[in-house]
């Protein structure tokens, strides 16, 4: 009985390993692999083994700019977000009393998850502008006379609209790490006498890392991977990796292409490797 | 902190203030364009409002002026049904065999984990380089399928964590000691007990699948899905059809939000006043 049940959960995640050879396991090894192919100006790819993929991307001076810029835009939202999603969820938690409340809440931050990215995006568009809403309101109550040009296409639009985008994966881990938090543990360090302050920090926090830890990696990595945001929001203005990479796709060079994903790739594994040495993601989710 | 009778804190009243300014920065913009959705014929991108009228989206079906709205519509939401099928099936089977450790199962996590945190051109680039060697060509329900997959199958698998992590298995043994083979455990006790999570993988599915598109633009094909169209639109068009898009593709996700939501709540219902029983999840936890 024993042996046969170890085979069915074989059989059960044969399908999720198929489909993660398939079209993750495969493709990687084919990026990988046409990184060193050669190739012509018309999309053709040839197999060889050349460096000289490698060598442009990294002799490259944009390299460095686009990688600085994509990772300064990843600790800026990266800190923004875990803010505001750790304040939400521990308002969510801690705070509101009634389960139906704290489900409606929950809900209504989760909602816009599930409704297209690039809408949400866009919607920032008549809201920033120069014309816009905003500029609109200040000027109506007569904090400024002129509009403000810096809000819409630059840095700030970009960031805001990571923000308004990827808040949601750090409040959803971080809600659930917290909603685990036996209650008698605080009471008992109330009762102890523990200021406010010194439960959140003392408790809240370290009881709430694997959260923490869950909602960083995929803030970090959306922004890392990142290009529609950046290209509309921007204007133009700003770039990062993966909109000069997907540039080399359109202009069909696919090895350069390859080899500039090869080395994200390998920057986002370390930065996500990093993460996870801190925490014992697997062990906590399942257990 | 957390007082069970008497006067909220101080610091409910600010904490509530800022929950509040962050729905509202979650959802302000998002109205805004549904209201530009609906200006006059003469209306731009941005306020005011130049009469009110749904011109903008009787543009949506003139093929010449937006692109391919209909179609790219029909084939988005077939697709999308295909990727929720296929997401509900291999997450719940996947989320029964990782309860107990297997040899590969920290391999097939973590790979599981990479296909999340895959940047979605660098993913598409692959499948499309994948196709493109072999000499087979890329559509929409071939290479698009299974590059949407690598992005609902990990969402999928981590519900199913969490829809088990609260399951309890007495309810399982009982069923066992009670005579019942490992397929009536299954169909008859486990999966009626799981249904508010694997509703909430199949929203998943659906929505994630629906509204995906850096994964799915290199390897679409000649026929694009909603979401590239859209995309395309946001670099070609200028005028407020694409706000009307942006409404119609939302209505859509809200009333599948709205079914698999409210058939959570329906099921949830009915087991409380049936008594208490477990495994019941709110949807994303």
């Amino acid at each position: 009985m024993k042996g046969l049940s170890k085979y069915v959960a074989y059989l059960q995640v044969l399908p999720l390993a198929i489909v993660l050879l398939l079209f993750l396991g495969i493709p990687l090894l084919v990026v990988v692999a046409v990184s060193f192919f050669d190739y012509d100006d018309f999309g053709g790819v040839f197999p060889a083994f050349l460096l000289t993929n490698y060598a442009e991307v990294f002799s490259s001076k944009l390299t460095f700019s686009l990688y600085l810029n994509t990772i300064k835009f990843a600790v800026i939202v990266w800190a923004v977000t875990l803010v505001i999603g750790f304040t939400v969820a521990y308002f969510l938690v801690f705070h509101v009393r009634n389960l139906l409340w704290q489900i409606a809440l929950f809900l209504l931050c989760t909602v816009p998850f599930w409704t297209s990215n690039i809408i949400r995006m866009i919607s920032w568009i008549p809201f920033l502008g120069r014309n816009g809403i905003f500029n609109q309101s200040l000027i109506g109550l007569g904090i400024t006379d002129e509009p403000l040009d810096f809000l819409l296409f630059s840095d700030f639009a970009v960031v805001v609209a990571y923000v308004h985008l990827f808040t949601l994966f750090m409040i959803v881990p971080l809600f659930n790490s917290m909603a685990r938090i036996d209650p008698a543990v605080i009471e008992a360090a109330v009762d102890a006498g523990a200021s406010r302050w010194r439960v959140i920090t003392d408790i809240v926090i370290p009881l709430s890392k694997t959260g923490i830890a869950l909602g960083s990696i995929f803030v970090v990595a959306l922004v890392m991977g990142d290009f529609f945001v950046v290209k509309i929001m921007s204007g133009g203005q700003s770039a990062s990796v993966v909109l000069a990479l997907s540039n080399l796709i359109s202009l069909l060079l696919y090895p350069p292409a390859a080899a500039s994903a090869v080395l994200l790739l390998v920057i986002v594994t370390m930065m996500v490797a990093g993460i996870l040495r801190l925490v014992d993601v697997r062990k906590e989710l399942s257990g | 902190m957390r007082q069970e009778h008497g006067k909220r804190p101080w610091t409910f009243y600010a904490l509530a203030a800022f929950f509040t300014l962050f729905v509202l920065f979650l959802y302000g913009p998002m109205s805004a364009i549904y209201i530009l959705s609906f200006q006059g014929p003469t209306g731009g991108l941005t306020f005011p409002m130049r009469g009110v009228s749904l011109h903008w989206f009787g543009a949506l079906f003139e093929q010449q002026r937006t692109g391919d709205f209909a179609g790219s519509f029909g084939r988005s939401i077939a697709l999308a049904l295909i990727v929720m099928v296929i997401t509900v099936v291999i997450s719940v089977m996947a989320g029964l065999a990782f309860r107990r450790r297997f040899i590969g199962s920290t391999v097939l996590f973590y790979m599981a984990i990479a296909s999340l945190i895959m940047p979605g051109i660098l993913l598409g680039l692959g499948v499309g380089q994948m196709f493109e060697l072999m000499g087979i060509e890329t559509t929409w329900y071939t290479s698009a399928l299974g590059a949407q997959l690598t992005w609902t199958l990990p969402f999928g698998l981590l519900i199913m964590f969490a829809v088990f992590s609260r399951f309890d298995r007495a309810y399982e043994e009982a069923a066992r000691d009670l005579g019942a083979t490992n397929w009536q455990t299954l169909t008859a006790v486990v999966l009626p007990i799981l249904l508010p999570g694997i509703i909430a993988v199949a929203l998943f599915g659906f929505t994630l699948s629906y509204d995906e598109f850096p994964r799915t633009m290199l390897v679409v094909g000649a026929r694009n899905t909603l979401p590239l169209e859209i995309w395309n639109m946001t670099t070609n068009v200028t005028s407020p059809a694409l706000f009307a898009l942006g409404t119609v593709t939302t209505v859509v996700s809200f009333v599948v939000i709205a079914i698999s939501l409210g058939s959570i709540a329906l099921i949830q219902r009915r087991r409380s006043r049936r008594g208490p029983s477990g495994g019941g999840t709110p949807p994303g936890a």
